[in-house]
Protein backbone atom coordinates (compact mmCIF):
# COMPACT_ATOMS: atom_id res chain seq x y z
CA UNK A 1 0.00 0.00 0.00
CA UNK A 2 1.18 3.32 -0.96
CA UNK A 3 0.63 7.25 0.37
CA UNK A 4 -2.87 8.52 -0.88
CA UNK A 5 -3.35 12.45 -1.43
CA UNK A 6 -5.04 15.40 0.65
CA UNK A 7 -7.10 16.81 -1.80
CA UNK A 8 -9.62 19.90 -1.72
CA UNK A 9 -13.13 19.08 -3.28
CA UNK A 10 -13.57 22.11 -6.00
CA UNK A 11 -17.01 21.14 -7.28
CA UNK A 12 -18.59 19.13 -9.71
CA UNK A 13 -18.96 19.29 -13.72
CA UNK A 14 -19.69 17.67 -16.51
CA UNK A 15 -16.93 16.01 -19.30
CA UNK A 16 -18.01 14.87 -22.56
CA UNK A 17 -16.65 11.23 -23.79
CA UNK A 18 -15.95 10.97 -27.60
CA UNK A 19 -19.11 8.52 -28.31
CA UNK A 20 -21.19 11.34 -26.78
CA UNK A 21 -21.69 10.72 -23.85
CA UNK A 22 -21.56 12.16 -20.63
CA UNK A 23 -19.01 11.93 -17.80
CA UNK A 24 -20.18 13.40 -14.29
CA UNK A 25 -17.00 14.53 -12.68
CA UNK A 26 -15.77 15.48 -8.91
CA UNK A 27 -12.91 18.16 -9.35
CA UNK A 28 -10.50 17.21 -6.65
CA UNK A 29 -7.45 19.75 -6.05
CA UNK A 30 -3.96 18.55 -4.34
CA UNK A 31 -3.20 22.30 -3.22
CA UNK A 32 -0.34 22.13 -2.29
CA UNK A 33 0.14 18.46 -1.08
CA UNK A 34 3.32 18.41 0.74
CA UNK A 35 5.04 15.62 2.76
CA UNK A 36 5.55 17.08 6.40
CA UNK A 37 7.10 13.92 8.15
CA UNK A 38 7.32 10.19 8.40
CA UNK A 39 6.80 7.53 10.91
CA UNK A 40 9.55 4.69 10.53
CA UNK A 41 8.93 0.76 12.45
CA UNK A 42 12.23 1.86 14.36
CA UNK A 43 11.02 4.64 15.86
CA UNK A 44 7.58 5.15 16.18
CA UNK A 45 6.41 0.86 15.75
CA UNK A 46 4.59 1.69 12.26
CA UNK A 47 5.35 2.83 8.93
CA UNK A 48 3.48 6.25 7.35
CA UNK A 49 3.97 9.41 5.44
CA UNK A 50 2.69 12.48 7.16
CA UNK A 51 0.74 14.50 4.53
CA UNK A 52 0.00 18.50 5.04
CA UNK A 53 -2.25 20.45 2.10
CA UNK A 54 -3.29 24.04 2.19
CA UNK A 55 -1.79 27.31 3.05
CA UNK A 56 -3.45 28.54 6.23
CA UNK A 57 -2.20 32.02 7.76
CA UNK A 58 0.30 31.57 9.92
CA UNK A 59 -0.52 34.38 12.20
CA UNK A 60 -3.14 32.30 13.24
CA UNK A 61 -1.70 28.86 13.76
CA UNK A 62 0.11 28.71 17.76
CA UNK A 63 3.74 28.45 18.19
CA UNK A 64 3.43 24.75 18.82
CA UNK A 65 2.06 24.11 15.03
CA UNK A 66 4.62 26.47 13.46
CA UNK A 67 7.51 24.59 15.16
CA UNK A 68 6.56 21.49 13.93
CA UNK A 69 6.57 22.68 10.65
CA UNK A 70 9.67 24.90 10.78
CA UNK A 71 11.22 21.50 12.45
CA UNK A 72 10.96 19.77 9.06
CA UNK A 73 11.50 23.04 7.08
CA UNK A 74 8.10 22.85 5.15
CA UNK A 75 5.69 25.87 4.73
CA UNK A 76 2.73 25.89 7.55
CA UNK A 77 -0.35 23.05 6.41
CA UNK A 78 -3.87 23.42 7.46
CA UNK A 79 -4.67 19.67 7.16
CA UNK A 80 -2.22 17.36 8.09
CA UNK A 81 -3.08 13.61 7.87
CA UNK A 82 -1.01 10.57 8.39
CA UNK A 83 -1.37 7.66 5.71
CA UNK A 84 0.04 4.12 6.34
CA UNK A 85 2.58 2.87 3.88
CA UNK A 86 3.38 -1.16 3.45
CA UNK A 87 7.42 -0.51 4.25
CA UNK A 88 10.28 2.21 4.17
CA UNK A 89 11.15 2.22 0.63
CA UNK A 90 7.30 3.59 -0.25
CA UNK A 91 8.21 6.74 2.20
CA UNK A 92 8.69 9.80 -0.17
CA UNK A 93 10.96 12.17 1.10
CA UNK A 94 10.12 14.93 4.04
CA UNK A 95 9.22 18.36 1.92
CA UNK A 96 8.27 16.68 -1.11
CA UNK A 97 5.57 18.19 -3.18
CA UNK A 98 2.70 15.28 -4.05
CA UNK A 99 1.99 15.61 -7.82
CA UNK A 100 -2.06 14.77 -9.32
CA UNK A 101 0.02 12.32 -11.48
CA UNK A 102 0.18 9.94 -8.25
CA UNK A 103 -3.19 8.43 -9.98
CA UNK A 104 -3.14 7.30 -13.26
CA UNK A 105 -6.19 7.94 -15.59
CA UNK A 106 -9.04 4.97 -15.47
CA UNK A 107 -7.86 3.97 -12.23
CA UNK A 108 -9.65 3.30 -9.04
CA UNK A 109 -9.54 4.85 -5.77
CA UNK A 110 -11.06 5.43 -2.42
CA UNK A 111 -12.26 8.89 -1.27
CA UNK A 112 -12.87 9.59 2.58
CA UNK A 113 -14.46 12.87 3.51
CA UNK A 114 -16.64 14.27 6.33
CA UNK A 115 -20.26 14.30 4.93
CA UNK A 116 -22.17 17.37 4.60
CA UNK A 117 -24.25 17.88 8.14
CA UNK A 118 -27.86 17.23 8.02
CA UNK A 119 -28.44 18.08 11.77
CA UNK A 120 -31.19 16.38 13.81
CA UNK A 121 -33.02 13.96 11.28
CA UNK A 122 -36.16 12.22 11.36
CA UNK A 123 -36.17 8.41 10.91
CA UNK A 124 -37.51 8.23 7.27
CA UNK A 125 -34.49 10.64 5.97
CA UNK A 126 -32.07 9.18 8.69
CA UNK A 127 -32.38 5.39 7.84
CA UNK A 128 -35.18 5.33 4.46
CA UNK A 129 -37.97 3.97 6.56
CA UNK A 130 -41.18 4.14 5.10
CA UNK A 131 -43.05 6.18 7.51
CA UNK A 132 -47.01 5.76 8.60
CA UNK A 133 -49.84 5.65 6.38
CA UNK A 134 -51.74 9.08 5.01
CA UNK A 135 -55.37 7.85 6.12
CA UNK A 136 -56.67 5.23 7.99
CA UNK A 137 -56.85 6.71 11.05
CA UNK A 138 -53.54 8.02 11.33
CA UNK A 139 -52.91 11.61 13.01
CA UNK A 140 -49.75 13.59 13.59
CA UNK A 141 -47.15 11.12 13.06
CA UNK A 142 -47.14 10.80 9.27
CA UNK A 143 -43.09 10.73 9.54
CA UNK A 144 -42.90 8.22 12.77
CA UNK A 145 -40.47 5.69 13.10
CA UNK A 146 -43.71 3.07 14.40
CA UNK A 147 -43.09 0.47 16.89
CA UNK A 148 -39.47 0.30 18.55
CA UNK A 149 -39.69 -3.57 20.44
CA UNK A 150 -41.54 -5.91 21.43
CA UNK A 151 -43.57 -6.33 24.84
CA UNK A 152 -43.29 -6.81 28.32
CA UNK A 153 -40.76 -9.49 27.20
CA UNK A 154 -37.96 -8.19 26.47
CA UNK A 155 -39.57 -4.93 27.96
CA UNK A 156 -36.96 -2.74 26.29
CA UNK A 157 -35.98 -0.72 23.43
CA UNK A 158 -32.66 -2.90 22.15
CA UNK A 159 -29.47 -1.18 21.59
CA UNK A 160 -28.50 0.20 17.78
CA UNK A 161 -32.12 0.51 17.38
CA UNK A 162 -32.58 2.89 14.37
CA UNK A 163 -34.55 6.05 15.62
CA UNK A 164 -34.00 9.91 14.52
CA UNK A 165 -30.57 11.89 15.41
CA UNK A 166 -27.94 13.46 14.27
CA UNK A 167 -27.49 12.89 10.18
CA UNK A 168 -24.62 13.64 8.41
CA UNK A 169 -21.12 15.28 9.41
CA UNK A 170 -19.52 12.55 9.96
CA UNK A 171 -16.56 10.11 8.24
CA UNK A 172 -17.83 8.72 4.91
CA UNK A 173 -15.46 7.02 2.40
CA UNK A 174 -16.47 5.99 -1.23
CA UNK A 175 -14.58 3.36 -2.63
CA UNK A 176 -14.04 2.75 -6.51
CA UNK A 177 -14.54 5.51 -8.04
CA UNK A 178 -12.77 6.02 -11.33
CA UNK A 179 -10.14 8.62 -12.80
CA UNK A 180 -11.28 10.19 -15.72
CA UNK A 181 -8.65 12.90 -15.87
CA UNK A 182 -5.30 13.92 -14.47
CA UNK A 183 -4.57 17.27 -14.87
CA UNK A 184 -0.44 18.07 -13.09
CA UNK A 185 -0.17 21.58 -14.18
CA UNK A 186 -2.51 22.35 -12.44
CA UNK A 187 -2.50 19.74 -9.07
CA UNK A 188 -6.15 18.36 -10.20
CA UNK A 189 -7.57 15.10 -10.39
CA UNK A 190 -11.31 14.42 -11.74
CA UNK A 191 -13.30 12.14 -10.32
CA UNK A 192 -16.80 10.08 -11.82
CA UNK A 193 -19.41 10.62 -9.55
CA UNK A 194 -19.70 12.26 -6.50
CA UNK A 195 -17.42 12.83 -3.47
CA UNK A 196 -18.37 12.76 -0.22
CA UNK A 197 -18.30 16.20 1.82
CA UNK A 198 -19.76 20.08 1.00
CA UNK A 199 -17.15 21.95 -1.51
CA UNK A 200 -13.89 23.14 -0.22
CA UNK A 201 -14.29 20.75 1.82
CA UNK A 202 -10.87 18.14 2.67
CA UNK A 203 -10.48 14.56 1.69
CA UNK A 204 -8.70 11.78 1.13
CA UNK A 205 -7.89 10.15 -1.61
CA UNK A 206 -6.31 6.69 -1.65
CA UNK A 207 -5.62 3.53 -4.29
CA UNK A 208 -8.92 1.43 -4.09
CA UNK A 209 -8.45 -1.19 -1.16
CA UNK A 210 -10.62 -3.74 -3.74
CA UNK A 211 -9.35 -3.35 -6.86
CA UNK A 212 -4.89 -3.77 -7.87
CA UNK A 213 -3.50 -1.13 -8.67
CA UNK A 214 -2.12 -0.35 -12.31
CA UNK A 215 1.51 -0.42 -12.38
CA UNK A 216 1.44 2.75 -13.88
CA UNK A 217 0.95 4.19 -11.33
CA UNK A 218 4.40 5.57 -9.62
CA UNK A 219 5.80 4.40 -5.83
CA UNK A 220 6.50 5.67 -4.06
CA UNK A 221 4.98 8.56 -5.25
CA UNK A 222 4.59 11.26 -7.76
CA UNK A 223 6.47 14.42 -6.27
CA UNK A 224 8.62 17.26 -7.16
CA UNK A 225 11.56 17.23 -4.75
CA UNK A 226 12.15 19.55 -1.99
CA UNK A 227 13.62 22.44 -2.41
CA UNK A 228 17.30 22.21 -0.84
CA UNK A 229 17.21 24.43 1.49
CA UNK B 1 -4.99 28.89 -3.30
CA UNK B 2 -7.76 28.36 -6.49
CA UNK B 3 -10.30 31.26 -7.91
CA UNK B 4 -13.57 31.07 -6.59
CA UNK B 5 -14.36 30.30 -10.56
CA UNK B 6 -12.44 27.16 -10.81
CA UNK B 7 -15.33 25.16 -11.78
CA UNK B 8 -16.34 27.37 -14.79
CA UNK B 9 -12.89 27.96 -16.03
CA UNK B 10 -12.39 24.44 -16.50
CA UNK B 11 -16.41 24.08 -17.68
CA UNK B 12 -14.92 27.01 -20.83
CA UNK B 13 -11.93 24.79 -21.28
CA UNK B 14 -14.13 21.88 -21.95
CA UNK B 15 -16.50 23.76 -24.08
CA UNK B 16 -13.61 24.83 -26.25
CA UNK B 17 -12.44 21.30 -26.21
CA UNK B 18 -15.69 19.66 -27.37
CA UNK B 19 -15.83 22.18 -29.96
CA UNK B 20 -12.69 22.12 -32.06
CA UNK B 21 -13.45 22.44 -35.07
CA UNK B 22 -17.04 22.71 -35.22
CA UNK B 23 -19.32 25.89 -35.54
CA UNK B 24 -22.52 26.68 -33.33
CA UNK B 25 -24.81 28.56 -35.39
CA UNK B 26 -26.91 31.51 -33.78
CA UNK B 27 -30.31 30.14 -33.23
CA UNK B 28 -33.45 31.37 -31.38
CA UNK B 29 -36.58 29.09 -29.93
CA UNK B 30 -38.97 29.71 -33.17
CA UNK B 31 -36.26 29.01 -35.81
CA UNK B 32 -36.09 25.72 -38.20
CA UNK B 33 -32.79 23.94 -37.17
CA UNK B 34 -31.60 20.44 -39.56
CA UNK B 35 -29.44 18.51 -36.50
CA UNK B 36 -27.23 16.51 -37.61
CA UNK B 37 -26.75 14.17 -35.79
CA UNK B 38 -23.74 11.21 -35.51
CA UNK B 39 -25.35 7.78 -35.30
CA UNK B 40 -23.00 4.76 -34.26
CA UNK B 41 -24.21 1.62 -36.13
CA UNK B 42 -21.79 -1.30 -34.63
CA UNK B 43 -18.52 -0.47 -36.14
CA UNK B 44 -19.49 2.31 -38.36
CA UNK B 45 -20.62 5.75 -38.00
CA UNK B 46 -23.22 8.11 -39.71
CA UNK B 47 -24.95 10.92 -39.67
CA UNK B 48 -28.65 11.23 -39.69
CA UNK B 49 -30.96 14.92 -39.81
CA UNK B 50 -32.97 15.64 -37.45
CA UNK B 51 -35.20 18.64 -38.55
CA UNK B 52 -37.44 20.69 -36.43
CA UNK B 53 -38.86 23.76 -34.61
CA UNK B 54 -36.48 24.93 -31.94
CA UNK B 55 -39.16 25.12 -29.05
CA UNK B 56 -36.64 25.94 -26.16
CA UNK B 57 -33.11 26.94 -25.29
CA UNK B 58 -32.08 26.26 -21.67
CA UNK B 59 -29.29 25.44 -19.54
CA UNK B 60 -26.05 28.04 -19.74
CA UNK B 61 -22.83 27.38 -20.56
CA UNK B 62 -21.07 23.85 -20.91
CA UNK B 63 -25.19 22.79 -19.81
CA UNK B 64 -26.86 24.26 -22.20
CA UNK B 65 -29.44 22.20 -24.32
CA UNK B 66 -31.89 22.97 -26.80
CA UNK B 67 -35.32 21.35 -27.84
CA UNK B 68 -36.14 20.31 -30.96
CA UNK B 69 -39.99 19.85 -31.71
CA UNK B 70 -41.17 18.09 -34.94
CA UNK B 71 -44.06 16.02 -36.28
CA UNK B 72 -43.37 12.79 -36.82
CA UNK B 73 -45.78 10.91 -38.72
CA UNK B 74 -48.81 12.34 -37.04
CA UNK B 75 -47.01 12.28 -34.02
CA UNK B 76 -45.31 14.90 -31.98
CA UNK B 77 -41.59 13.94 -31.28
CA UNK B 78 -39.20 16.53 -29.26
CA UNK B 79 -35.18 15.94 -28.65
CA UNK B 80 -33.40 17.95 -26.41
CA UNK B 81 -29.69 17.67 -27.46
CA UNK B 82 -26.86 19.30 -25.44
CA UNK B 83 -25.66 21.65 -27.08
CA UNK B 84 -22.02 20.95 -26.67
CA UNK B 85 -22.94 17.54 -27.10
CA UNK B 86 -19.63 15.88 -29.31
CA UNK B 87 -22.74 13.47 -30.88
CA UNK B 88 -23.78 16.77 -32.84
CA UNK B 89 -22.25 16.89 -35.91
CA UNK B 90 -23.22 20.44 -36.78
CA UNK B 91 -26.76 22.40 -36.71
CA UNK B 92 -27.91 24.22 -39.76
CA UNK B 93 -30.70 26.87 -39.66
CA UNK B 94 -33.26 26.23 -42.39
CA UNK B 95 -35.54 28.90 -41.37
CA UNK B 96 -35.48 32.07 -39.04
CA UNK B 97 -39.10 32.39 -36.67
CA UNK B 98 -40.84 35.09 -35.14
CA UNK B 99 -41.55 34.36 -31.66
CA UNK B 100 -42.42 36.20 -28.61
CA UNK B 101 -42.04 33.79 -26.18
CA UNK B 102 -38.28 32.21 -25.17
CA UNK B 103 -40.08 28.57 -24.67
CA UNK B 104 -42.60 28.22 -27.12
CA UNK B 105 -44.39 24.90 -25.40
CA UNK B 106 -47.62 26.38 -26.58
CA UNK B 107 -47.10 24.35 -30.27
CA UNK B 108 -47.52 20.94 -28.17
CA UNK B 109 -51.17 21.81 -27.66
CA UNK B 110 -51.56 22.93 -31.84
CA UNK B 111 -51.25 21.45 -34.94
CA UNK B 112 -51.06 22.19 -38.35
CA UNK B 113 -52.00 25.68 -39.45
CA UNK B 114 -52.25 27.10 -36.12
CA UNK B 115 -48.55 25.86 -35.02
CA UNK B 116 -47.45 27.78 -38.09
CA UNK B 117 -44.34 29.87 -36.94
CA UNK B 118 -43.72 33.37 -39.44
CA UNK B 119 -40.70 33.89 -40.51
CA UNK B 120 -38.55 36.51 -39.09
CA UNK B 121 -36.61 38.55 -41.83
CA UNK B 122 -33.14 40.03 -40.62
CA UNK B 123 -30.55 37.73 -39.84
CA UNK B 124 -28.72 36.30 -37.02
CA UNK B 125 -29.28 37.57 -33.64
CA UNK B 126 -26.02 37.08 -32.30
CA UNK B 127 -22.43 35.65 -33.04
CA UNK B 128 -22.97 31.60 -32.76
CA UNK B 129 -19.91 30.33 -31.34
CA UNK B 130 -16.97 29.12 -33.14
CA UNK B 131 -15.03 26.55 -32.66
CA UNK B 132 -11.92 27.89 -34.46
CA UNK B 133 -9.97 25.27 -36.72
CA UNK B 134 -9.20 21.87 -36.00
CA UNK B 135 -5.72 21.70 -34.71
CA UNK B 136 -2.83 19.23 -35.66
CA UNK B 137 -3.76 15.90 -34.56
CA UNK B 138 -0.74 15.42 -32.13
CA UNK B 139 -2.33 17.91 -30.27
CA UNK B 140 -5.93 15.72 -30.23
CA UNK B 141 -3.97 12.65 -29.17
CA UNK B 142 -2.28 14.63 -26.33
CA UNK B 143 -5.67 15.08 -24.66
Amino acid sequence: MRTGVIARKMGMMRLFAEDGAHVPVTVLSLDGCTVVGQRTAEKDGYTSVVLGAGAPKVKRMNKAERGQFAKVNVEPKSKVVEFRVDSADLLPPVGAEITADHFVVGQKIDIAGTSIGKGFAGAMKRWNFGGLRATHGVSVSHRSHGSTGQRQDPGKVFKGKKMAGHLGDERVSTQNLEVVRIDAARGLIFVKGSVPGSKNGWVEVRDAAKVKRPDAAPTPAAFKEPAVA
Amino acid sequence: MWPMNLIQTLEQEEAARVLVGKKIPSFDPGDTLRVNVKIKEGERERVQAYEGVCIARSGGGLNANFTVRKISFGEGVERVFPLYSPSIDSIDVVRRGKVRRAKLYYLRDRRGKSARIVERSGGARNEGIDGGEAPAPEETAAE
